[in-house]
């Protein structure tokens, strides 16, 4: 019975339908970054300031290549084969920086206090926003509409492709990434490391190597959302990493930081939130509404939805 | 014997510099990334001899310290040129030294929360904002001036301190320094997006210069003096309070907030106040700065100005007085005498952050016993 109310529901209420799929659509992408945050501060206990500039990154490397692809003339050969290679190596790029970020400016301030590190990200930040800025323009760039708006209709609402591309292919990369966590021996000692440093070298685990790896993960996730969004919005400028970075650690949070599955849950209610807040209540407030979920999360449930509280040592 | 090859090949100039230009060739094309490649591959073996030459040497820094009179009254001696400023009739030059005094009341009021008491404070541009705002406001709306609006809106800011503090010191580190972050964004987005009340991005213009017995002080030279017997004002303030029992009590907190609670100080009541005057001086450098420029808008209240607030403490030396005035001014006045390189000064402050927590995380000034707060 329940079921058909809703059913009918969605029917009489198209807006909220349509609503409902932009926000799982911005809700993947939020969870993809996310999963990059949590994953850092689930080893390190570090905020990574500058994962939302990856993703910036991955957004603009997305234009360079798709225009130096069209220019080769390999669009016009084969539309899916250049934008799997956009997609290889926008992830291979990004996952380069990821690592070589880590190895500057992470790394020697392992054992500094806390807030060195964290300063040390917003250095990180800042000089890759006006590294973009300086090398690429100030001005926004277009990403040429490939899928154009076609797509089919669900009830009353319309999907486009490329929404639909979007959800499956985060939900994949996320399926596998937890599949990768949880199955392997790599997942494993990830884990380890992530419970506790000191013990997992001592058994034998490169600590070194596993932080390199949980930061080509995460760049590489972020370099996905990063071009997904920029076909999607089709505009980029060199700051839509701060906001985005912003959000998808509010979803982070949000689900309990240092869960993997928590980040996804996270960012989907995230994006859920976002798109039904900015259609029935105010769309000028939309990216206060991450701040404030944030807040509020921090100061009632700071461990987050799924995540698992901490003792406090002293 | 693997860890030593791979350490090799991280350190030969050659693969490093490769490395690098591979990962700037999409950004920049060719061209830019053979430039980078060739820049690199001369720069890293000339730092590197620098570097290993440069090793015995102390920071000039540390060898003036060993010269300054032990006595600090004595730098009062360096007020008379700043004092004679105006003589020199130089527009220019007393602008910068407004907008340069500014920013050290500001630096100072911040140096209270993340200096002394070793609380990250990533928004602190919303009390800057709303002292400003409450500045441009009151003085538009109802036509009070200067003298009068000033203590209603530092009392606004410090208010707003103290609700701040409320929810936010129940938390810790990074994540006391995330929900700073989303005040200041919250309080920039309402001042963006409120347009009835505050006219949205387009700013409240019209707002009154501050007037003295009434002399007007819109004259530049005139509201120097003004803003440097605040800048005195805030040094000396800060100084004594940072002396006594209440300074005392932060500065515990920062250094181990479980072994001074354990020794009777009531760290809540400590961080509030100390959020609280922080804020007080945000509130009065926003006025300061409403009035200047007689015009305000959400667009000077960013997160990026936070950060920029932030690097003017970290720069100078974390907690130390003279040290944020020297970060604050340095940052200020640099930009302007390297007018062709502007360009980079983002650039040049996001790499210096990062070379300055991996090398010098105390600050240029900051003495050795200064940790920050973790």
């Amino acid at each position: 019975m329940q079921a058909t109310y809703f059913f009918h529901f969605l029917v009489i209420f198209p807006v909220f339908l349509q609503q409902l799929i932009n926000g799982l659509t911005l809700g993947s992408v939020y969870a993809l970054i996310a999963l990059g945050y949590t994953m850092v501060y689930g080893i390190l206990e570090l905020i990574n300031f500058a994962h939302g500039e990856i993703y910036m990154l991955g957004a603009y490397l997305g234009i360079i290549l798709l225009g130096f692809f069209t220019a080769a003339g390999l669009t016009a050969f084969s539309l899916p084969l250049s934008l799997l290679l956009v997609l290889v190596f926008t992830v291979i790029f990004c996952s380069s920086y990821g690592f070589t970020i880590e190895k500057i400016a992470y790394k020697p301030l392992r054992d500094a206090p806390r807030l060195s590190p964290l300063i040390s990200a917003i250095g990180v930040s800042i000089f890759l926003q006006n590294y973009v800025m300086l090398a690429q323009g100030a001005k926004e760039e277009v990403f040429k509409s490939i899928f154009g708006a076609s797509g089919f209709s669900l009830l009353s609402a319309r999907v486009t492709y490329l929404q639909a591309a979007i959800v499956v292919v985060s939900w994949v990369m996320m399926l596998l990434l937890q599949t990768f966590v949880m199955k392997t021996k790599t997942g494993k000692a990830m884990r380890a490391v992530a419970q506790d440093k000191t013990m997992a070298s001592l058994l034998g685990i490169n600590i070194d190597r596993i932080i390199s790896l949980t930061f080509i993960i995460g760049s590489g996730l972020a370099a996905v959302a990063g071009l997904m969004v920029a076909m999607y919005y089709g505009l980029v400028n060199y700051f839509i990493g701060y906001v985005a970075g912003m959000k998808a650690f509010t979803a982070a949070v949000l689900g309990g930081i240092g869960s993997v599955p928590g980040a996804m849950f996270g960012g989907l209610i995230l994006g859920l939130v976002e798109s039904l807040g900015a259609s029935y209540i105010s769309s000028e407030y939309k990216d206060a509404y991450a701040f404030i979920i944030l807040i509020i999360i921090l100061l009632v449930k700071p461990e987050g939805l799924l995540g698992k509280t901490a003792e406090e040592k002293i | 014997m693997k860890a030593e090859r791979s350490g090799f090949l991280f350190r030969s100039p050659v693969i490093v510099s490769l490395w690098f230009a591979l990962l700037f060739l999409p950004f920049k094309g060719m061209k830019g990334a053979a430039l980078l490649f060739v820049s690199m591959v001369v720069a890293i073996p000339v730092l590197r001899y620098a570097a290993r030459k440069a090793r015995g040497i102390t920071l000039p820094i540390e060898k003036v310290r060993e010269y300054f009179p032990r006595d600090r009254r004595y730098l009062a001696v360096l007020l008379i040129p700043l004092a004679a400023l105006p003589v020199l009739k130089q527009d220019y030059l007393l602008d910068v030294a407004i907008i340069a005094g500014i920013y050290v009341i500001l630096a100072l009021g911040l140096n209270v929360v993340v200096g002394f008491t070793g609380l990250l404070n990533l928004g602190f541009v919303a009390f800057y904002a709303i002292g400003a705002y409450s500045y441009a406001l009151i003085n538009t709306r109802l036509g009070w001036g200067f003298w009068s609006v000033l203590p209603i809106s530092i009392l606004i800011t410090t208010l707003s301190g103290f609700l701040l503090a409320f929810p936010a010191l129940r938390l810790k580190g990074d994540y006391l320094a995330i929900v700073t972050l989303g005040f200041g964004e919250i309080v920039r987005l309402v001042l963006n997006n409120w347009d009835s009340f505050t006219k949205g991005p387009n700013g409240i213009s019209g707002i009154a210069p501050p007037s003295f017995f009434g002399i007007s002080l819109d004259r530049l030279s005139s509201y120097y003096y003004l803003v440097f017997f605040f800048v005195l004002l805030t040094v000396f303030v800060i100084r004594r309070v940072r002396d006594s029992k209440t300074g005392r009590a932060w500065i515990a907190i920062r250094e181990d907030e479980v072994a001074a609670a354990a020794m009777g100080i009531n760290r809540m009541w400590y961080k509030f106040s100390s959020f609280a005057f922080g804020a007080f001086w945000a509130g009065l450098a926003g006025c300061l700065f409403a009035a200047k420029m007689r015009f305000v808008s959400p667009e000077s209240f960013t997160f990026m100005e936070s950060v920029f607030i932030l690097c003017m403490v970290i720069v100078g030396g974390i907690g130390s007085i003279p040290g944020v005035i020297f970060g604050a001014i340095a940052l200020v006045c640099l930009p302007e005498v390297l007018r062709e390189v502007q360009m980079y000064r983002m650039l040049a402050l996001g790499a210096g952050l990062v070379f300055l927590m991996i090398f010098r995380p105390q600050g240029l000034f900051g003495g050795k016993r200064v940790p920050l707060g973790g």
